[in-house]
């Protein structure tokens, strides 16, 4: 089964379409044509739809719902309220942080846009329509939407439900909406040096809320099959077999009798890790009715009750010496966490990976205390294209370094590079506790201020400055800096567990006979270009060309367990086990060759696609070859087939890094803002394909973009949420956003088979303080230390007043 | 988002529009493009009984242009403004709004008469129209009348026009004169934070006429006469402007929004106004 | 509320049903003829992702009620190229890798459809401004614009070599 013409090495690589090669994507044939598959595209016979009435009130007590009207409506099939779920326990349900959440309203509602009731009916004109007629009496309690004030000791007691509890979670409660307070690194220590350092610089960091807000909204079709009494649930699931494990622990079935399915998925970004009442409710629906239910939110419920982000408030101190070496750092973090505690975070980090914020420096000593707080908000607190909290400490550090670069005089470019971990000490031990695995901080940081001629926009900037200062122009200029370390890839299961699960990830590879395969992972793509990817890693190790291999992911019937995909843990966790899988194949080919060939297994090397005889280049096998023997053939001693399952806990988190830059022009007197040009160099370690990750970095700069400068979930003093339609909510257009320069430089983690670190939401992470940077930057030759963002207009325009320059 | 149930006509004449009008009061409303009023029934904002779609009557459609009269029928969608020839060489101001009224798609269903009608304090035409002197015609049960643009707006969603009554068209004079619609907003799709309208005639080195008015600054357009005032018979020189700049900021009240607070608003104001009259000054 | 009897052509298909008024085009054409391609994004017409063509014009069809589009000729993304003859637009934005999550990408390349139509040598301004109707949370645009300026320049070779 040899090619009868020989080709060249280097055509075989090719042929493979591995790792390194811009291999376009296999998931678009389907989605150019329009043949997607996604959660609310699916239809089943008998289908019943689920609509929700919710609480215009932000606080209040819940006296009577009368659902007669509504069930009196010719469609309409139940509705369900929080006393008919009690009996089941399910009025109630945990959430990922330890805390519990109401799945209907028990009493009382705690934010505007809470779950009150169900309602259930034959078609979704009809819900909406009963949905209407529910009358709920409530009574108007006072509101508390300021995290600190809601920790005043007067304030209103939201979580009657916890009265009397001084314990939660994650320790002690102070106070009756206290949630937890967490710390990591020594305070002592960290207070003392800051206290006799030459030089502090001390900042109040706002990361606004926000939200991940993925172009299709949350959904999922429950459908309870009576007769065999199996439960399938289709939904948008970034997790489907912990949503699984979840559902079997909620409802006491056995998890082999429920399925769980993530078809397509259109955008996740963090809004769909948790498990909301909406699913819960259509489970239950459809175990009470026996018939599929289909609930799927609209925007205005996606962007009021389903996972918000950030909203972290975050004091900061930094200490150094006169000549800008930093002695130490120090943050508290008061926490807005909503009504529940519903952060998707790994179980022991109640405030996700925060900290990472000692950054890209080396920085002796750090403290970092979250205090964790309910407010009548929606709950969540995802990580919206990022690792756990890991945004919200990159976004405080690179601002911290540029107040401090203002409170020593210097430039903070040079101020970042005298203070970065040097290549040397890697792996670096970081104050708070982590160790990075791989860095090269200085090469990136010369190559992009190289790339943007940094020196030659300061002196524009200097020149713009007079100008202004002569009245020739009323534009700034802003130069945006940041260094980002991210640390993503949760994470070993020492440490890292989401309800008990263990953050491993899996791959189970199926070589067929004529050489072609199929690889089933623990993950869900949702844009990433998974089948994509993942088929690219696994031709470099099994040589069988990507064209080959399907990769398949979603189904929990078919698919080995894994945590799911996000925190960009995909490529580190379930792209090794990819590899670890795909070399497993390769030690059982090695032995099957080694039989066809007559040698001994050691006497063979791998090269591209086969097994060749050390000296003897003309002896090979194929992996083709060894494929079809691999089943027609009796082998001593060897199992027929070729197959592996690849259960990966990786040793460590990677930490990939980046240098960015954002030159804007900011107009002092309507306070719009224009990137003028953007520049983005990333670090992930081995790139699998180039053209995915540009597209990433495309995406989440977009992102970025977008929550710098005007993205936000805003709420009135009464808990009104005020963004609640695109209207209002910023996701900007094609004419809005910028062109982009990409750039690298490559650093392989040395713990990963493949040595890569993931990419997806580096430019999220790294993209926020470079814009936001880039408007501080503007006005720091007029005295500006710190502005809360977004920087939308009237914000920017408001630094201008402030700084008296409107005359 | 679900909108409530409702009965819909489809007259294919006027009269036949008016007839459904008269009979179902104010449970009645008129859809041209709907792209105001549907997306408020499916937030349940608006429940209305009857919605009479329009497009189907043929004589609210068209554009003519007869030396300097311009007539556009209530229905013809802002693509179709755009794309007009005649209209760009005769009041290119109409083509520059146009272009900034929210994307492409709604702007190919979204009509000037809707624009002008429903009385949405942030739609861009009213404003201009105020500064173009346009004459709206009412059709009613007792027949057509006319009211100026500058007389048609009382408040927000509140207008001349009776709930018996369609907006059929719209007349104005093309005079020329350089001409400019600035309009600062968030993003696409956005209403505007502050738009202004100016026209201007230059007479050898002096303005001779100036119309100027504003968008999304009140409750309602605002055509101010005092800043088209301070420009005529001048050089349209720095001070000249600001005299006209601080002569409309005297005639708006804008309301605070996401957009931002009324300070802000004022400001911005201030900064469109003058950039609108430099640039009509520039073209006349 | 009684049900109206509509007739619409999609896809060149000629189809007759009875619905609400109020039923709103993005769900006649998903759930009553099967075609899932146009989705529901924001609900307000500003995302673009149910964008749909009608009598030669991009419409927002969350935006439009199905009485009013009764008599329509509809044409959605499962009309714009077929299996093994996909529209360049089609080709361009896998080659340029102008789509991700695909959530977007029909009433993407359906607007891009038409606007080809109307300026089929755009700059990369007119582009962005073309296509300002439609959202997408992946991609950043950019490469989307890149797709459409390549599948302009395919489609004026193709036509050019036709003349």
């Amino acid at each position: 089964m040899n090619e009868l013409a020989p080709i060249s090495r280097e055509q075989r690589v090719e042929n493979l379409k591995g790792l390194g090669c811009s291999r376009k994507r296999v998931e678009d044939v389907r989605f150019t044509q329009g043949r997607g598959n996604y959660v609310d595209d699916l239809k089943l016979p008998g289908m019943l739809y689920g609509d929700f009435v919710r609480s215009p009130y932000a606080h209040a007590r819940v006296k009577s719902v009368d659902k007669s009207a509504a069930l009196a409506v010719p469609g309409v099939v139940a509705v369900l309220t929080a006393e008919d779920l009690a009996p089941l326990n399910l009025h109630w349900m945990p959430t990922l942080a330890g805390d519990k959440q109401m799945v209907l309203a028990d009493g009382k509602v705690l934010f505007q846009g809470q779950e009150v009731a169900f309602v259930v009916a034959n078609d979704r004109y009809v819900a909406a329509d009963a949905a209407e007629l529910v009358v709920i009496d409530y009574e108007e309690l006072p509101v508390v939407v300021d995290p600190f004030k809601a920790l005043e000791p007067g304030a209103p007691v939201l979580r009657e439900d916890l009265d009397g509890q001084t314990t939660g979670a994650h320790g002690d409660r102070r106070h009756h909406n206290h949630i937890f307070l967490w710390e990591a690194g020594d305070k002592a220590a960290t207070d003392e040096v800051i206290s006799s350092a030459e030089v502090v610089a001390e900042e109040m960091v706002y990361y606004h809320r926000t939200h991940p807000c993925p172009l299709e909204t949350c959904g999922c079709v429950a459908s309870m099959d009576a007769v065999n009494g199996k439960l399938t649930v289709h939904g948008t699931f970034q997790a489907p077999h912990v949503v699984r494990t979840v559902a079997s622990l909620l409802s006491g079935i056995e998890e082999h009798k429920i399925r769980v399915v993530s078809p397509d998925i259109g955008g996740g970004f963090g809004n769909k890790v948790g498990v909301y009442p909406g699913y819960v409710c259509a489970i239950v629906a459809s175990i009470v009715t026996g018939k599929p239910v289909k609930w799927i939110e609209d925007r205005m419920e996606n962007l009021t009750a389903t996972a918000f982000a950030r909203d972290y408030w975050m004091k900061g101190r930094i200490a150094a010496t006169k000549d800008g070496r930093i002695t130490a750092l120090s943050c508290h973090v008061t926490a807005d966490h909503g009504a529940f505690d519903a952060c998707a975070d790994p179980t022991k980090f109640p405030a996700g990976f925060f900290s990472i914020m000692t950054g890209s420096y080396d920085i002796p000593v750090a403290h970092v205390g979250v205090d964790g707080v309910y407010t009548n908000k929606a709950p969540g607190g995802v990580a919206y294209r990022c690792s756990f909290r890991v945004t919200e400490a990159a976004y405080f550090i690179e601002r911290m370094i540029e107040v401090l670069a203002i409170e020593l005089g210097m430039d903070a470019a040079e101020l970042r590079r005298i203070n970065f971990i040097r290549k040397e000490q890697f792996p670096y031990q970081s104050a708070l506790g982590w160790e990075y695995d791989s860095g090269d901080y200085h090469t990136a940081w010369d190559k992009a201020l190289t790339a943007i001629d940094y020196q030659g926009l300061r002196r524009e900037q200097a020149d713009r400055v007079e100008a202004f200062r002569r009245g020739e122009t009323r534009k700034l200029l802003g130069i945006g800096l940041t260094h980002f370390t991210e640390i993503v890839g949760a994470g070993p299961v020492k440490n890292c567990d989401i309800l008990g699960m263990g953050m491993f990830d899996s791959c189970e590879i199926r070589i067929h006979p004529t050489g072609s395969a199929v690889a089933r992972l623990g993950t869900i793509s949702q844009g990433q270009g998974h089948a994509t990817t993942f088929a690219q890693i696994l031709a470099s190790e099994i040589g069988l060309p990507a064209d080959s291999i399907t990769v398949e992911e979603g189904d929990t019937d078919t698919a080995p367990y894994g945590l799911g995909t996000y925190g960009s843990r995909s490529t580190p966790v379930a792209g090794a086990a990819t590899a670890m899988a795909g070399r497993k194949i390769r030690a059982k080919a090695q032995m099957i060759a080694a039989y066809l060939l007559e040698v001994h297994d050691g006497d063979l090397e791998w090269d591209v696609d086969r097994f060749v005889v050390k000296g003897a280049p003309e002896r090979f096998k194929t992996m083709k070859d060894i494929a079809y023997a691999s089943y027609n053939q009796a082998i001593p001693g060897v199992e027929p087939g070729l197959e592996a399952v690849s259960y990966y806990d990786p040793p460590n988190m990677t930490y990939p890094f980046g240098a960015y830059i954002c030159v804007m022009e900011v107009d002092v007197d309507t306070g719009v803002c224009d990137v003028r040009q953007f520049y983005a160099l990333d670090d992930c370690g081995t790139r699998i394909n180039p053209m995915v990750i540009e597209g990433q970095v495309h995406g989440g700069l977009t992102e970025a973009l977008a929550i710098a400068m005007g993205q936000e979930i805003a709420y009135d003093e009464i808990g009104n949420v005020k963004t609640a339609t695109l209207m209002d909510f910023f996701l900007p257009t094609a004419w809005e956003t910028p062109h982009y320069t990409t750039d690298f430089t490559e650093t392989p983690s040395p713990h990963h088979p493949i040595g890569a670190k993931g990419v997806g939401e580096s430019p999220n992470v790294g993209g926020v303080p470079a814009f936001s940077n880039a408007v501080h930057d503007a006005f720091r030759a007029f005295g500006l230390r710190q502005s809360h963002m977004p920087h939308d207009h009237w914000r920017v325009w408001k630094i201008a007043h402030d700084l008296g320059l409107h005359g | 988002m679900i909108p409530a149930a409702f009965e819909y006509h489809r007259p294919t004449d006027l009269a036949a529009a008016l007839a459904t009008l008269g009979e179902f009061g104010d449970e009645a409303r008129v859809v041209a493009g709907g792209h105001s009023l549907i997306p408020m029934m499916k937030l349940r904002m608006a429940e209305i009984g009857h919605v009479v779609d329009l497009q189907d009557i043929a004589d609210l459609k068209g554009i003519r242009i007869d030396g300097t009269a311009v007539w556009i029928g209530a229905m013809t969608t802002q693509h179709e403004l755009i794309g007009h020839q005649g209209l760009a060489a005769a009041a290119p101001i109409l083509r520059e709004t146009a272009l900034q009224i929210a994307d492409p798609q709604v702007r190919y269903v979204g009509t000037i008469g809707g624009n002008v009608a429903n009385g949405d304090p942030g739609n861009d035409m009213p404003a201009l129209m105020q500064c173009l002197d346009a004459t709206f015609t009412l059709a009613g049960p007792n027949g057509s009348r006319e009211v100026a643009a500058r007389d048609f707006y009382e408040g927000a969603y509140v207008t001349l026009r009776e709930d018996d009554e369609i907006l059929t068209g719209i007349r104005f004079e093309a005079t020329g004169g350089g001409q400019a619609y600035e309009k600062q907003k968030r993003k696409i799709g956005d209403y505007a934070t502050a738009a202004a309208a100016a026209i201007l005639k230059k007479d050898g080195t002096s303005c001779s006429a100036a119309s100027i008015a504003m968008t999304n600054l009140s409750d309602m357009p605002v055509w101010s006469k005092a800043a088209g005032d301070a420009l005529v018979g001048t050089a349209c020189a720095a001070a000249d402007i600001d005299a006209a700049v601080a002569a409309a900021l005297g005639d708006i009240s804008p309301n605070a929004d996401n957009r931002g607070p009324v300070e802000f608003k004022r400001h911005v104001a201030g900064i469109i106004i003058r950039r609108a009259i430099e640039q009509a000054w520039a073209r006349a | 509320m009684s049900k109206m009897h509509l007739k619409l052509t999609v896809n060149g298909e000629a189809h007759e049903l009875l619905a609400e008024p109020r039923e709103l085009l993005i769900h006649v054409i998903r759930e009553r003829l099967n075609l899932t391609g146009p989705h529901i994004g924001c609900e307000t017409s500003h995302c673009g992702a149910c964008t749909v063509d009608m009598n030669g014009r991009s419409v927002k069809s969350c935006t439009v009620f199905a009485a009013q589009a009764n008599g329509a000729e509809i044409t959605t993304i499962e009309g714009i190229g077929a299996p093994g003859a996909l529209h360049p637009l089609q080709e361009a934005f896998r080659e340029h890798h102008g789509l991700q999550c695909g959530f977007c990408t029909p009433g993407m390349i359906t607007r891009a459809y038409r606007f080809l139509q109307e300026n089929p040598s755009p700059s990369e301004a007119e582009v962005r401004m073309g296509m300002a109707g439609n959202l997408c949370r992946c991609t950043g645009y950019q490469n989307i614009v890149k797709a459409i300026l390549s599948a302009a320049a395919e489609m004026n070779t193709v036509k050019e070599a036709a003349e």
